[in-house]
């Protein structure tokens, strides 16, 4: 606690990073705080990824041979929980730290110390929810949906599943009224909300998603929690509850939840396109209103995660057609990727190669997405094999590699030299080659009728699990090649601030390594320059 | 937009007061889950966490009075908060939403269901025979045992028109603090929590009664569970908005707040109105209707 009188003259920034660990703990610095999100959420990947391989090692023939059924299902659920909470949300708040300030001409987050806050609670979060790994009745295995009654079948892990749900959401919540609060209330003099970046806008309309809907998870696990320890009803039928209630409120949160972790890969990808086609976003406006309409659908088409369930006709059919709707502005945002780099001059460095894959590949996910939306249809692909394919096409070449191609791009921003190109594009060919190894047999399987969430299954869908089960082994150890990339991430030659010859917007007019503040006092009459 | 003297938009140096508090998380969090795995002696822990949790709010809330009272903060600064605590308050509105949302579902879809409505005329049949969908219940299996309706005349009836009176006496002190009247803020500030707070003895009165006298428990069914699990939630956040209050007050008392900047209470009055509103929804959703 500073009560010093000298204290009061240094909040003019004059100041260097604290030296130590002292730096990271107490860090209000936003560019810190990214790196500390990014590379926690590295972390949690490959913990989430070696849980895969278990899960992969399982299935690669039928039978069982390498872990127990409940163990099987630990880990899917750990796994899904892992890579949704730990690695994919948290790498999109780090990019939203590191780059947001740097795009609309900020000091730094609106909020430094909540800020810090917010990242610091996901490391107790995640340490409280691998423990249970190691408790009695083995780790949450109902499945990340944490459906009642099964989850209250959990053995001691069952209060820690809850709680470490309980600081996730804090976190989130924390942060997305930080990055809120940042945009509206921190952009340069002259830069109005539809001049902004697509990566903001498309954080800004994620950030009110998640405060909208992380609250009503924390509620929904609450009353699983009372439901186990204090005796009410609310998922019991005998007490006039109902266990599909929770289903309800859980999706509620859930479907927000999926376009939580695409709308900023959206955002992403629409920066990186532009760059490396040489030319201006095509229908920055529409993508902004594509973008709001994708978020407001989101809150009216969560019953399609339960068409199986029993529901009244006329929900069923409201649940359909709204979710095929979604289908018209995820096309605007498509095409206009697509008549962004029409006749555009284009290159195809790593970020572009990830960019370009991902409108690819999460559209084949879009579209069975479209074949899980028709309710008729949906009862026979329902808890098979199809989903996995359908969510991993979206979750995996889509988020997951928008975040990669988001790495790439910013990257020479962030340490000042440029990475090596030929192991990025190694990196790229093999993460997309065996990607789909990996997850497109799974559509025959689900097809064929072969059930999610088991350990064994029958001979006829031996072959191709054995095939995912090789992609996903190379799928793995590509991912390595990225650990190879960021360890020689500083051996490259020196990064020039425009880092790429057709980028444009504020963070590419600071000196690269960006340094520790940036934007001190608002630029002024830059944004115009920096538009096409 | 900013002035020539502040145009620096104040950003901390380092804090260790997020650190105290994921520490306060860890023990707090650890502490009730090994107290509910049936661990007695983990409830030290949970109070070791809760009393870092406090030490940690009065530490953190204590630096950043300290820097506005020294007028580090400027006019941005000061909307950043605002803003903060507006999207604060949209959380909590949802946190209640979804309670909301398991009492109107079980009110209107599974009570109704199990009583054999729309196309579940053989769940009720083959699974609770006989079951007539009504409200207020504790379901056909009886869970809780016999039970009276909590009146929503009565205390329920007194108290809210405690809580509203202390919407308007908050709504008083304000316009008190803009027109620099500190005795009439500092006296209708006063009522405001005082009234909070007997608001909090009233319900916890009325918890007794509920438990004692009419054999209303957590556990009669979804009635008991959405009337405790919702009038509690409530009920914590006013005794948290009172505390808030209190600590406006002292600050008030200190000196603090001008008619021009007064954050930090505009901060807490919009709190009580929110929890104001939620106690309307409250009295017409749950005690009454």
């Amino acid at each position: 606690m500073a009560t010093a009188a000298a204290d009061i003259t240094d909040h003019h920034d004059d100041h260097g990073p604290a030296k130590g660990i002292g730096r990271w703990l107490f860090s209000t610095n936003h560019k810190d705080i990214g790196t500390m999100y990014l590379l926690f959420s590295l972390v949690m990947f490959f913990v989430g990824g070696a849980m895969a391989m278990v899960i992969r090692s399982e299935l690669a023939v039928p039978g069982l041979q390498f872990v127990d059924p409940g163990f099987f299902n630990s880990m899917t659920t750990m796994h899904a929980l892992i890579m949704v909470f730990g690695a994919v949300m948290p790498a999109f708040v780090g990019l939203a730290n590191w780059m947001i300030p740097l795009m609309i001409g900020a000091p730094d987050m609106a909020l430094p110390r909540m800020n810090n806050w917010s990242f610091w609670i996901l490391p107790v979060a995640f340490g409280i929810l691998l423990s249970t790994l190691f408790m009695p009745g083995g780790a949450p295995a109902s499945g990340w949906t944490m459906y009642p009654p099964l989850v209250l079948q959990t053995g001691d892990a069952f209060p820690f599943l809850i709680f470490s749900v309980h600081l996730m959401g804090i976190s989130s919540i924390m942060g997305s009224i930080n990055v809120i609060v940042t945009i509206i209330n921190m952009r340069a003099p002259d830069m109005s909300l539809l001049k902004m970046p697509i990566f903001v806008w498309t954080w800004l309309i994620t950030a009110y998603l998640l405060i909208a809907v992380m609250p009503v998870l924390a509620g929904a696990v609450t009353m699983l929690l009372t439901d186990q320890f204090f005796g009410t009803s609310f998922f019991l039928a005998a007490g006039g509850g109902d266990p599909v209630m929770f289903q309800h409120i859980f999706w509620f949160f859930g479907h927000p939840e999926v376009y939580i972790m695409i709308l900023p890969a959206f955002g992403v990808v629409s920066e990186i396109i532009p760059t490396f086609s040489r030319k201006k976003l095509f229908g920055h406006d529409s993508m902004v209103y594509a973008a709001s309409s994708i978020a407001f659908l989101s809150f009216i088409v969560w019953a399609h995660h339960m068409f199986t369930v029993g529901m009244p006709l006329t929900g069923q059919l409201f649940f359909m057609f709204a979710t095929m709707l979604i289908a018209v502005p995820t096309g605007v945002k498509v095409f206009n990727w697509v008549a962004t780099m029409w006749r555009g001059s284009m290159t195809f460095e790593t970020p572009m190669l990830f960019a370009l894959a991902f409108v690819f590949l999460f559209t084949i996910g879009g579209f069975s997405g479209l074949m899980l939306a028709i309710q008729p249809a949906d009862v026979q692909y329902h808890d098979t094999y199809f989903v996995v394919a359908h969510f991993h096409y979206v979750l995996v070449p889509g988020s997951i590699f928008a975040l990669m191609a988001g790495a790439y791009y910013w990257l020479p921003k962030w340490t000042g030299y440029y990475y090596n190109e030929t192991l990025g594009k190694l990196h790229f060919w093999m993460s997309t080659i065996f990607v789909n190894v990996t997850f497109f047999p799974m559509h025959f399987l689900g097809l064929a009728g072969m059930p999610r969430r088991i350990p064994d299954y029958s001979t006829q869908f031996a072959d191709f699990n054995f095939i995912a089960s090789i992609g996903a082994m190379g799928f793995g150890l590509s991912q390595l090649i990225f650990l190879l990339v960021l360890l020689t991430a500083k051996k490259g030659a020196k990064a020039d601030d425009r880092v790429w010859e057709g980028a444009h917007g504020l963070e590419w007019t600071v000196p690269s390594p960006a340094p520790w503040h940036t934007f001190t006092t608002p630029p002024k009459n830059r944004i115009a320059e920096e538009s096409f | 937009m900013t002035t020539h003297t502040d145009e620096h938009y104040y950003v901390p140096h380092g804090s260790h007061w997020p650190v105290v508090g994921s520490v306060g998380l860890l023990f707090l969090m650890v502490g009730i889950s090994s107290w509910l795995n049936g661990a007695d002696a983990a409830f030290y822990v949970f109070l070791l966490g809760l009393a870092i949790m406090v030490f940690m709010i009065t530490g953190w809330f204590a630096e950043v009075i300290g820097e506005s009272q020294r007028g580090l903060y400027n006019e941005q600064v000061d909307k950043s908060f605002r803003q903060g605590m507006f999207w604060f308050i949209f959380s909590e509105v949802m946190f209640f939403a979804a309670f909301f949302g398991a009492l109107f579902y079980a009110r209107n879809m599974s009570i109704p269901w199990l009583g054999g409505e729309s196309n579940n005329f053989f769940t009720n049949l083959l699974l609770w025979e006989g079951f007539e969908s009504t409200w207020p219940t504790n379901g056909p299996g009886n869970i809780g045992g016999e039970y009276q309706v909590m009146p929503p005349i009565g205390l329920p009836l007194i108290n809210t028109a405690l809580l509203l009176t202390s919407s308007v006496t908050v709504t008083i002190a304000h316009h008190a603090l803009i027109a620099d009247k500190r005795a009439q803020l500092k006296i209708f500030l006063a009522s405001t929590f005082i009234l909070g707070f007997i608001f909090v003895g009233l319900q916890a009165y009325e918890y007794i009664h509920a438990y004692q006298d009419l054999n209303l428990k957590l556990t009669s069914g979804i009635y008991g569970s959405t009337f405790f699990m919702l009038t509690g939630f409530h009920g914590m956040h006013v005794t948290i908005g009172a505390i808030m209050l209190m600590t406006i007050f002292f600050r008030v008392m200190k000196g603090h707040f001008t008619p021009e900047k007064h954050f930090a209470f505009e901060a807490v009055a919009w709190y009580w109105h929110f929890v104001d509103v939620v106690w309307i929804g409250l009295y017409v959703f749950v005690y009454w209707l």
